[in-house]
């Protein structure tokens, strides 16, 4: 379909013997933000890293804006790339350069653009995250909302048509948090981006987010726009959405019977 | 477990490091191979090595000229004890420039720069790898072994043979600084012999050649350690180490077999 740009068909993933993702199918509409929530370790990040063309899936195709990702070469798929933007669970800016220069990475890496050009597009890109003041500091001096929104300036550098989140929400004080859930938001809008928001907040996302991809262990098991997923009866996605301790996702790890515990020799 | 169990175990035993031995060297040199593919970007863009030079080589400056002039003052003390004992104390500048420029110059400069330098690039590679950095970058299709890997890499084969030529130089200058101002040796002697002694092509030319390789030895396994170090704490100071390790076992190694290679006495073996 022409109106997906991202489209997920059949993906089948291993890293080595540990299986990740079982047969996941996912389509992102073009100029959404769509969620993927699921618990740690359900295979998220590997889906996004899957997009990204980073790993190759065993089984099933991955197609960004048509284009079939673990099939193409390594120039096509920096070609690809150039037209995508990621942002980091850590940010990970250059730490040997400045704020500016961690912006101005990819024009002077990609574009001959003249520097009053790049100068300016920097500073666009800065004041759009509210930074455009902290553009002589090093990413040791910035703190962790400030680093994420330097790094989304970043990520935005050349005007993406996509934009990659790998929990953006992780570890921030609550008005990095908002201010980082909104940025999400309007930045996908000005820009005309589509944006794959890979998260376990649930609160934060579903304020920002049109359709939501819940997974767990490897498999896809509710998706639907955000008013579904208020509305859903299912077991699995009430204890993720409201945080019970305990249901399909049990609060013990699985244990022998007490008595065969009891026992059993420690020592 | 039967004999024939327990004498599969043993030959998979020994086997099994020779095999991983033999994948690893598999794998370095295919990463080597790249890094040369990759070293374009280098001649494209000249300053992101002219940047590194002065990361490895200009704050190594330090190190070796230090060292060089304690090497060479020693070695001027040790050699005038020596040489007194025959009357032959006159060709102590000749026996320090020799020794300096044939082995002392590019062996100690190498381990010197290994573990000012070396160790540094590892680090460096190594913990922008476990903070996605690398990652980043590849992401925005700009490739990590051109942008971060191959400045580094040659950088550091331009900055050896400079730095051992400043240790040669240095050197002789604290052994001259033993030998005549403080031992008394004549100071038209001490150079006169030395320049008798020493010839340019065989000795200096031939000592630099060898740094030269030492160069691309130490800071190819800087690199390689640090852009294949497990991405965690425990794993960045693991491929520390072992740059610091195993550029001293190679670069003595190494300079066996290069001084076999260039060691005149073999032509009168016939």
């Amino acid at each position: 379909m022409a109106d997906d740009l991202v489209v997920v068909r059949g993906v089948t993933f291993a890293y080595e013997e540990r299986p990740v993702l079982f047969d996941v199918d996912m389509a992102i509409p073009r100029g959404k933000v769509v969620a993927i929530m699921g618990l740690s370790g359900c295979g998220k990040t590997t889906l996004l890293r899957l997009i990204g063309g980073q790993l190759k899936p065993q089984r099933g195709d991955v197609l960004v804006d048509g284009l079939s990702v673990p099939s193409l070469g390594e120039e096509a798929l920096y070609r690809l790339r150039r037209r995508m933007g990621m942002l980091f669970q850590m940010g990970a800016l250059f730490t040997d350069l400045t704020v500016y220069e961690n912006v101005a990475f990819q024009m002077r890496e990609h574009t001959d653009l003249p520097e009053p050009l790049i100068r300016d597009l920097v500073l666009m890109k800065l004041h759009a995250v509210g930074l455009r003041g902290a553009w002589h500091l090093r990413p040791a001096e910035l703190s962790g909302g400030m680093a994420r929104r330097v790094a989304l300036a970043r990520a935005i550098a050349l005007d993406p048509m996509l934009i990659l989140y790998d929990e953006p929400f992780a570890g921030l004080d609550p008005i990095s948090l908002a201010v980082i859930g909104r940025l999400i938001r309007t930045l996908n809008d000005a820009l005309g981006a589509t944006s794959v928001v890979v998260t376990h907040d649930v609160q934060e996302s579903l304020k920002v987010v049109d359709y939501v991809y819940l997974m767990s262990e490897g498999r896809v098991i509710f998706s639907g726009d955000v008013a579904a997923v208020h509305a859903s009866r299912d077991p699995y996605v009430r204890q993720f959405v409201d945080g019970r301790p305990d249901g399909p996702v049990p609060f013990h790890y699985p244990a022998p019977p007490w008595q065969e515990m009891l026992d059993h020799d420690y020592a | 477990m039967t004999t024939l169990e327990r004498v599969v175990g043993l030959v998979g035993r020994l086997g099994a490091p020779v095999v991983d031995a033999a994948v690893g060297l598999g794998a370095a040199t295919r990463f080597f191979l790249s890094v040369l593919a990759a070293s374009t970007s280098c001649l494209r863009r000249p300053r992101l090595v002219v940047r590194e030079l002065y990361f490895i080589g200009v704050l190594s400056l330090a190190i070796i000229l230090v060292s060089a002039l304690f090497v060479g003052m020693v070695l001027g003390l040790q050699m005038y004890d020596t040489l007194v004992r025959f009357g032959s104390e006159d060709i102590v500048g000749m026996v320090v420039a020799l020794a300096l420029v044939r082995e002392l110059g590019p062996v100690l400069s190498a381990l010197l720069i290994s573990s000012r330098a070396g160790s540094a690039v590892t680090a460096e590679i190594g913990l922008m790898k476990a903070t996605e950095q690398l990652s980043a970058m590849e992401m925005m299709a700009v490739p990590p072994v051109a942008r971060v890997v191959a400045p580094r890499f040659w950088a550091g084969v331009l900055a050896v043979p400079l730095l051992t030529a400043i240790f040669d130089v240095v050197g002789i200058f604290g052994g001259w600084l033993v030998a005549v101002p403080l031992l008394g040796v004549d100071d038209g002697t001490f150079w006169s012999q030395m320049r008798a002694a020493v010839d340019f092509r065989l000795d200096v030319v031939n000592g630099l050649i060898k740094s030269l390789w030492f160069g691309v030895a130490i800071l190819f396994i800087a690199v390689h350690q640090g852009f294949h170090a497990e991405p965690t704490a425990e794993g960045v100071s693991r491929a520390t180490t072992r740059t610091v390790v195993r550029s001293a076992l190679v670069v003595l190694g190494l300079d066996f077999v290069l001084t076999a290679f260039m060691f005149r006495g073999f032509e009168g073996m016939g």
